[in-house]
């Protein structure tokens, strides 16, 4: 095994765990703040891409097309809201719903095919996979830790607004929420659309940096979306408290996982068997608070067996 | 004087049409006057709470009609009629948002029938009337204000929500069994609290307990509800020099049956 192979790797890895860890913000929006498993983004992240890569084809500036990968990215958290809040339908599935349409949405938009290159040679993007050692501001990494600072100030800013604070209470209390005065189904739309709006940008900058929009590119999203959250959060919960450094945390929580992902590669796991892995860590993590609990409950009841807890 | 809340003729039945139908509420009518603090007692099931919650909106109603200082709410949703009104609930966790610091479920409180837009949720100079009204609860909270709720004593929490309901003048205030989930010592001090805010903003309220002490103690007015109506209403002089036993004669008398004091009404 060579070691050289792996760090060579690792700007890759630190890349694309910025723009998931991108993403994984959006998911953190829904699954933490508004307390909703949100399964859209595994449609709406590829719809960013494809909206991104199209309109950039067809010579917008990459900055305008960001800008379009957002709204579009928002309108498929409407519909999803929509589904849930003015049609009843529970949110995991008005998710899995929105997502199932968005795949064929996604190849219209691909011009009905399943992937469309977005090649660095023959058109102006922000970044691509290409710069990832060079030393010059076209460094994706910077470009990236750039976004991902900005977004994370954006949001830090929003969420202490009046708006904001109406959009957290809704996630931590519904009834609480409307008994004072809260408009509780615009804020889950709200915050679906927020959410699903980052998750497409995130799309827009993966396109441009793999260099293609493809169909497949969100399958898994919303997995690996957690499983930044959760190693973010597991890592820093007790040192980050205040909320800008708690969406830092999901960042480098993203981070994390794909340089674990690149050193079980370089130690010799198939990439096909990337997924059922992630699906397992991230099982792990979910499950953990609840066996805490259980162990913790059990040591009450026998007391003296020793232990971390 | 205009009634502060008339509630005309309403109904509720819940799950209409199978075999869980419920007729919650089968005809209620009752107008309060400006500064009336009603106390509401009945069984379990008796549709007490069903009739605070259509009157805060929690579901619309089957028939009948609501107005809240002259405005007809029975329309209005919940989040809307919020502008008018101050809730406290039987359960602790649910007046809160436990995962948010004092403040914060302030300053949301605050806000309350207001537009909420991009302006900062919090000011430092509501920071500091919050801390003043804080330090009349008497419970320290005031030097806690960037606690998480969550962290809070059951007492601790319902007095905070309290003082959500009332800080900024609700025409109405409704209390559920607020002090039902205490423990008698805490129970007593947040009903005291409640009984002065009241009297001190001069609030119209209707307050719910299973207490029959309570209910004759506190408030000028009393009604007691049975299967969906309210039975007996007694108000001024005649609920000042109220006793158990009246009550009982007046609830056998409308009811047609007699009351088993020990479980219906525990006192
Ligand atoms: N959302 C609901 N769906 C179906 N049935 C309901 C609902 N809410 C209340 N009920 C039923 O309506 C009836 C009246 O309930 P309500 O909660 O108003 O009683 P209550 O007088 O507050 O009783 P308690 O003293 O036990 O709180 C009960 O039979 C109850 O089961
Ligand atoms: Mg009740």
């Amino acid at each position: 095994m060579d070691i050289m192979k792996l760090l060579n790797a690792l700007p890759s890895a630190v890349s694309q765990g910025l723009i998931w860890g991108l993403m994984a913000i959006g998911v953190y929006i829904t699954f933490r703040i508004l307390d909703v498993s949100d399964l859209t983004v595994d449609g709406s992240i590829a719809t960013g891409g494809a909206v991104a890569a199209i309109l950039i084809i067809n010579g917008w500036n990459v900055y305008a097309a960001l800008l379009a990968a957002f709204v579009v990215g928002m309108l498929c958290g409407l519909v999803t809201g929509m589904f849930h809040t003015f049609f009843g339908i529970p949110a995991i599935l008005s998710g899995i719903l929105t997502q199932l349409a968005l795949y064929s949405v996604n190849l219209r938009i691909l011009g009905n095919k399943a992937n469309v290159a977005l090649s660095v040679n023959k058109f102006r993007l922000l970044l691509s996979s290409r710069n990832v050692r060079a030393l010059t501001l076209e460094n994706p990494i910077l470009i990236l830790v750039v976004f991902g600072v900005f977004l994370v100030g954006v949001l830090y800013w929003f969420f202490g607004t009046e708006l904001g604070c109406s959009m957290r209470a809704t996630g931590a209390n519904r009834n609480m929420s409307r008994a004072q005065g809260i408009n509780t189904d615009k804020n889950i739309v709200l915050s679906l659309m927020l959410a699903n709006g980052i998750v497409a940008l995130a799309g827009a900058l993966l396109a441009q940096y793999q260099g293609f929009a493809d169909v497949g590119m969100g399958r898994g999203a919303i997995v690996i979306g957690l499983a930044a959250v959760i190693i973010g959060e597991v890592m820093f919960a007790k040192v980050f408290r205040n909320f800008a450094l708690k969406l830092l945390a999901v960042i480098i929580g993203a981070m994390i996982y794909y340089i674990v992902i690149q050193v079980v590669l370089w130690l010799g796991l198939n990439t096909n068997d990337l997924k059922l892995l992630t699906a397992l860590v991230v099982a792990v993590f979910l499950a953990a608070p609840h066996w805490k609990a259980k162990y913790l409950a059990g040591r009450e009841q026998g007391k003296g067996r020793d232990g971390r807890a | 004087m205009t009634a502060v809340l008339k509630i005309n003729h309403i109904a509720k039945t819940f799950n209409p049409g199978t075999i869980t139908e419920k007729k919650a509420l089968t005809d209620v009518h009752l107008h309060l006057e400006p500064g009336d603090f009603v106390t509401v007692i009945g069984g379990n099931g008796a549709g007490k709470s069903t009739m605070l919650n259509a009157v805060a909106g929690v579901f619309p109603v089957d028939h009948g009609t609501i107005s809240i200082d002259g405005v007809d709410v029975t329309h209005l949703p919940e989040h809307k009629r919020a502008a008018y009104l101050g809730r406290v609930f039987q359960d602790p966790m649910t007046g809160t948002a436990a995962t948010m610091n004092i403040e914060e479920n302030m300053a949301l409180a605050m806000r309350r029938g207001e537009k909420r837009g991009l302006r900062w949720g919090i000011s430092a100079m509501e920071r500091e009337m919050y801390r003043e009204q804080l330090s009349k609860l008497g419970l320290g909270l005031e030097n806690r204000m960037s606690s998480k709720v969550g962290l809070l004593s059951g007492g601790q929490r319902q007095a905070l929500t309290l003082l959500m309901a009332t800080m900024r003048t609700p025409k109405l205030l409704l209390l559920d069994e607020h002090t039902a989930a205490l423990d008698p010592k805490t129970a007593a001090k947040v009903l005291e609290l409640s009984e002065m805010i009241i009297a001190k903003q001069k609030l119209t309220a209707m307050m719910i307990t299973h207490n029959m002490r309570d209910a004759i103690a506190m408030g000028n007015r009393l009604i007691m509800m049975h299967e969906g109506r309210i039975v007996v209403d007694v108000r001024g002089e005649h609920k000042a020099s109220l006793t158990r036993e009246d009550l009982m004669g007046l609830f056998e008398k409308a009811a047609g049956k007699e009351l088993d004091g020990d479980k219906l009404l525990l006192s």
